[in-house]
């Protein structure tokens, strides 16, 4: 299934070359302040979450901001991407009510967009670990590994959800309440090495925390993780994608139904 | 004769009032005070036709009789409920012109998007765009916001994005000219060209004298359902007088 999808990826690359350009032209605004707005705005949170949580949170721990900041990091990534795959189908409900084009390439495209200014804000994670004198290893190359399942894992999300916001129009609210709980269930700002054993397994049924604590143990602890650790990662990934791959090719006519 | 075209027993099937037309909210409430129930409609209702080579096919009827429904069928866009659509060649289809554009996007944007989502190459997109600008008369508008265009110049870009295709089958939803005096003129003869190269042509329209003058066959819809299949003249007479007496004719 992955290589027809990625045939008729090919044979639709115009359409998708377009479309992520579209995305992004719409996103910045044509400035360089829009691009950089990007930036600024997880700083921001990063900032304010730095400094009223430290007094609560982050007194004994070493290299606090760079905590947060893997955290924020991900989940700000997370949330972006499934927002943003969400109402990538409804959004572009006039297109596929006229041209017969797969559907999952709005998903598709909209993810480039969200992904690229992950990476951005990458970046600058990796100038903050410089200025905090974190040191970096061979093993921070491990760090693709979490990126690429949750590149997938977002993706999955956002085929699952735009399809389901196709029929669901108050989906929308009821998503926002969601992040907002899995936010403060994703250990952004505190540590969860106070609770007890068993209520610390339970974080790890929470995908987006299996990736931030993927992210942590290489850069605070400079250690990988276990190898049933990589499993669970790409499990979450996985389960998503096809999900999403499942439920986009058996609804991929009735879409236009919901309109 | 070859047939290019094949409905057979089309029908289309929507269903209104249930979960996800009415959403969550209102499905809990209607649940709790038992005023929960689906309704089913056909937009288009048991439909069969042939469109032959060298076909040119009148879709008529009015507002709400399944036209675009039926085309969206014929093209693929959308599977029918019921019945069968088969055809043979390669298909475009110009529906509803002015609408899909991006405001945000400007002129140059939007055709190329439009471009892909024809089916278009960047190599043609990149051959062609000036001489889509050319017949749109819009060079002076290129790196305009499309939001601040008028409806009559997105209109015109559209058709001469669509203009460009050289379909074997065509199908017009009410787009057989656009723009201003010469600029119609211009669209028409255009379109008269394409339609000349190819195989057949399907055009919904509601001129009835256009139909008269193009089409050889025609198809009448009514709330979804056929009403008649046939010769142009007659089905025209009697839906002309249709549109008078409101009455629907027998035909068997």
């Amino acid at each position: 299934m992955i290589k027809s999808i990625k045939r008729k990826v090919q044979q639709n690359r115009f359409l998708f070359e377009e479309l992520v350009k579209r995305d992004f032209t719409k996103k910045y605004k044509r400035t360089v302040l829009g691009m950089l707005w990007s930036i600024l705005g997880p700083l921001m949170t990063l900032g304010v979450m730095a400094l009223v949580f430290k007094q609560f949170f982050g007194r004994n721990m070493e290299h606090y901001v760079i905590y947060v900041f893997c955290g924020n990091l991900l989940f700000s990534y997370f949330k972006e991407a499934t927002n943003g795959g969400m109402t990538a189908l409804q959004a572009n409900a006039k297109i596929f009510s006229k041209v017969n084009v797969p559907k999952y390439m709005f998903v598709l495209s909209k993810s480039v967009s969200s992904t690229i200014n992950f990476l951005i804000n990458l970046c600058v994670l990796f100038i903050f670990c410089l200025f905090d004198k974190v040191a970096f290893t061979w093993k921070f190359i491990m760090l693709l590994y979490p990126i690429c399942c949750l590149v997938i894992f977002n993706l999955g999300m956002g085929l699952i959800l735009s399809a389901l916001y196709m029929m669901f129009k108050d989906l929308k609210y009821l998503y926002d309440v969601f992040t907002m709980l899995l936010m403060y269930v994703s250990a952004i700002f505190y540590s969860i090495d106070t609770y007890a054993m068993n209520i610390q397994r339970l974080f790890y049924l929470n995908p987006i925390y299996v990736y931030i604590r993927y992210f942590r143990k290489i850069i605070l602890e400079g250690t990988i993780p276990q190898f049933s650790f990589h499993l669970l990662a790409f499990g979450y990934a996985a389960a998503a994608l096809v999900v999403g791959m499942v439920i986009y090719k058996k609804q991929n006519y009735k879409f236009l139904y919901y309109m | 004769m070859e047939s290019i075209i094949e409905v057979k027993n089309v029908s289309v099937k929507y269903i209104t009032g249930d979960l996800r037309n009415i959403g969550f909210k209102e499905f809990v409430m209607k649940k709790l005070t038992r005023k929960y129930h689906v309704e089913e409609f056909y937009a288009v209702n048991d439909v069969s036709f042939t469109v032959e080579k060298g076909d040119m096919l009148g879709i008529i009827g009015t507002n709400g009789a399944g036209k675009s429904t039926l085309l969206k069928v014929v093209t693929q866009i959308m599977k029918p409920s019921k019945g069968s659509v088969k055809v043979n060649g390669k298909i475009a289809a110009l529906l509803e012109l002015a609408s899909g554009f991006d405001g945000e996007l400007n002129l140059k944007e939007n055709a190329y998007l439009r471009g892909a989502m024809l089916g278009y190459t960047r190599e043609f997109m990149d051959k062609k765009y000036p001489e889509i600008l050319e017949f749109s008369e819009l060079k002076e508008f290129e790196q305009r916001p499309f939001k601040q265009l008028s409806s009559g110049m997105k209109s015109r870009i559209a058709f001469a994005i669509a203009s460009m295709l050289e379909p074997e089958i065509l199908i017009l939803d009410e787009v057989l000219s656009v723009g201003d005096g010469a600029f119609r003129k211009k669209s028409e003869e255009k379109m008269r060209e394409i339609i000349k190269n190819g195989k057949a042509t399907i055009l919904v329209s509601h001129s009835l004298d256009q139909v008269r003058r193009m089409c050889n066959k025609v198809l009448w819809l009514d709330h979804g359902k056929q009403v008649a299949f046939g010769e142009t003249a007659p089905l025209c007479d009697a839906y002309a007088e249709f549109l008078q007496t409101k009455k629907l004719p027998e035909f068997h």
